[in-house]
């Protein structure tokens, strides 16, 4: 088990720029999530981690040894295809054991180990089965065993998860992370899926346009976005923006929103004409009727616990997450507050979070350049 | 209750199957009759070869067999009645036709040559497709596009074009009548469709599997050997059951460059001169011969083969 750590990692095709500077630091034990949009550049860094593609500048540790030239074969990583890449031509058991024939093991010790991580991942029934008939979830199952058995310094995960039905994807991803708990291997996993990555993360890094934009824990992540991109690209449905006319000193704790005051955590910097945008995740949004901020309502999805209603506030398009009992028809007028102390700062040009009251405890941490 | 017949609208109907059938077996009886028809010779005697009309009725006898391993001389009746009696069926069936066997005929070795220049020019044509697909299909070559248009360029005209350069070039380098000059020529030609058919199969494999081998370990050239070519066997099948019957049937060349040692089966057969002309028996039962291995070889692939044809045709 060891470290990564990646320093100034850039890769190029061509004139294109797949992976701009990234810094990052996975540690011992950790289950880390790249996470983004396709084509952001998140399995591009994995493949280079691997050893499966060579960084155009950059360098890349793993357990302290700089291994940025070094073949993937002498890295010691273990991989997990999207596609599993189990070789067709041989059984479940001579896929597990393909890797430690590699190193020569004894055959008896082979053996051992391959039923023993078998075991682990309970498919020790369908050892001696051809890999073409089996069921997705078994395929991913003998895959992951393929990685662990070798117990290498590093396992990397291409959207494992990303060929299996929602249901089964569920069970997967509970399974992944109780087999992390046990084997608490160092783990970087690329996925696009923002609930397999809130689900196994314990550090979540969001990538967009070969940039990470974010690098944090899931919580972090989505309370304090530190990009408009994150905000928008985490949580279902996505966080509102609302544009706020005017500029603000520092130290404003109220802006004037539809001829109506709103509360908002104290900014720390100025902020310029028509450049700050107000956040707000939509469960942050509440019904009072005796708000002055007035809204009519558009149109709502009932989805069992809660409800997403759609309000018009002014020009502006607010999701709201409220109980599924309250009542509520289109064409309605309703009274909305915000929950200000979770309300977000952006600067509208640059995307980026503004300085507020909320960073008094300490600024929403961020690693990577540009955004 | 009655239970209705759904109609898929992709399933053929049962007419059109019966069509398809149809015209499948007329089609194969067509194509078969010639078979046939040189097969049942290769078992009549030589008269009965010749007859008008024609027999579809006969005594099958093996004379043509016989006449096609054997030379035999004709002899006066005063020395066929002081040779001992004969000790073997074939030495009757010569001595019946007033001949006696003089020796063994050529066939032997000519359908030696055809198994080696046949075998052999496949097996360079398929390893020498298996490497190049792979590079092309894996690796940055550069102007590879150009390349594989080149490749494929050399089937654009019949090799037979350029027959008198090479023959030519042949008797220069020494290669004319050599076992090895008509394995190159063989290969040069079929090496295109190897390259060709041999990339499409190896496009069709993800390269993850190979990086799975690399990452577990394994050099590149292990992971081609124990990942990529048991994924490629159907391919390689395909491609080699169709260099094996270019190089099988090739008749041109094989007339214009070899005439002794290296001679295949195909510009020999026809010469079988008989009594008065032609031995057709022993012409049929040459040709029985010689289709036998690539029958073989056909039937024990076909599986592969079929998915060769059809490669290409349905996308996962």
């Amino acid at each position: 088990m060891a470290e990564i750590r990646v320093e100034a990692l850039r890769k190029n095709f061509g004139a294109f720029t797949a992976v701009k500077n990234s810094d990052f630091t996975v540690e011992d034990g950790e289950f880390f999530v790249m996470l983004g949009p396709s084509g952001c550049g998140k399995t591009t860094t994995l493949r280079m981690i691997a050893g499966l593609e060579l960084p155009t500048s950059g360098r890349i540790f793993l357990g302290g040894e700089d291994v940025t030239f070094n073949r993937a074969s002498h890295r010691d990583i273990a991989f997990v295809f999207q596609l599993f890449a189990l070789y067709p031509h041989m059984n479940v058991r001579r896929n597990m054991a393909f890797p430690l024939v590699c190193q020569g093991m004894p055959r008896q010790e082979i053996r051992t180990r391959v039923e023993e991580t078998a075991r682990l991942l309970r498919i020790d029934h369908i050892l001696d089965r051809p890999v073409s008939g089996l069921a997705g979830g078994d395929r991913q199952r003998v895959a992951l065993g393929r990685a662990i058995v070798r117990r290498p310094k590093a396992f990397m995960m291409d959207e494992p998860l990303g060929t299996l039905d929602s249901e089964f994807r569920d069970l997967m991803v509970r399974e992944l992370r109780e087999l992390h708990n046990s084997i608490r291997a160092t783990t970087v996993y690329v996925t696009h899926d923002q609930v397999e990555a809130m689900a196994m993360a314990d550090k979540i890094a969001v990538m967009n346009h070969g940039v990470i934009e974010q690098f944090g824990h899931p919580q972090e992540i989505y309370d304090r976005p530190a990009t408009m991109f994150v905000a928008d690209f985490i949580g279902s449905p996505p966080m509102n923006f609302l544009d706020v006319e005017g500029g603000q000193d520092a130290g404003a704790a109220k802006v004037r929103l539809c001829g109506t005051e709103v509360a908002i955590p104290e900014l720390r910097e100025q902020v310029a004409d028509g450049a700050l945008v107000l956040g707000m995740r939509p469960e942050h949004i509440r019904f009072d009727d005796g708000s002055r901020l007035r809204g009519e309502v558009v149109g709502s999805e009932y989805l069992g616990t809660t409800q997403i209603v759609t309000v018009m506030l002014g020009a502006a398009q607010l999701k709201a997450r409220i109980a599924a009992d309250l009542v509520v028809r289109d064409g309605e007028t309703v009274g909305l507050t915000f929950d200000t102390a979770r309300l977000s700062l952006f600067d509208r040009a640059s995307g980026r979070a503004l300085a507020s009251a909320r960073d008094d405890a300490g600024p929403a941490r961020r690693t990577g350049t540009g955004g | 209750m009655s239970t209705s017949t759904a109609h898929s609208v992709v399933e053929p109907s049962r007419l059109t199957r019966t069509i398809a059938g149809t015209l499948v077996i007329v089609y194969a009886l067509v194509t078969m009759v010639p078979l046939a028809w040189i097969f049942l010779t290769g078992f009549k005697t030589p008269p009965d070869s010749i007859s008008y009309p024609p027999k579809v009725v006969f005594e099958p006898s093996l004379e043509g067999y016989v006449n096609l391993f054997t030379t035999r001389t004709r002899q006066t009746p005063d020395y066929m009645a002081s040779l001992p009696p004969p000790q073997t069926w074939y030495e009757e069936l010569v001595r019946s036709r007033q001949m006696v066997i003089a020796g063994p005929s050529k066939f032997g070795e000519r359908f030696l040559n055809s198994v080696i220049i046949g075998f052999g020019s496949t097996f360079l044509s398929v390893f020498l497709g298996t490497l190049a697909a792979y590079a092309f299909s894996r690796f940055r070559v550069p102007l590879a596009d150009d390349l594989l248009f080149f490749i494929l360029s050399t089937r654009m005209m019949p090799p037979i074009a350029v027959a008198i350069p090479i023959f030519l070039m042949y008797r220069t380098l020494g290669l004319s009548d050599t076992h090895l000059g008509m394995i190159i020529l063989y290969t040069a030609v079929n090496v295109s469709l190897s390259v060709w058919l041999l990339k499409g199969f190896v496009d069709e494999i993800p390269r993850e599997y190979e990086e799975a081998a690399l990452i577990d370990g394994y050099t590149r050239l292990q992971a081609f050997v124990k990942v990529v070519l048991p994924q490629m066997a159907t391919g390689i099948a395909a491609t080699a059951i169709f260099c094996l019957i270019f190089a099988w049937n090739e008749y041109a060349f094989a007339l214009l460059l070899t005439s002794g040692t290296a001679q295949t089966a195909p510009p020999f057969i026809p010469t079988i001169i008989g009594e008065g002309g032609l031995d057709w028996p022993a012409i049929g039962a040459g040709v029985t011969l010689f289709l036998l291995p690539v029958l073989v070889f056909t039937i024990l692939l076909r599986k592969h083969l079929l998915r060769g044809i059809t490669f290409g045709a349905v996308r996962k």
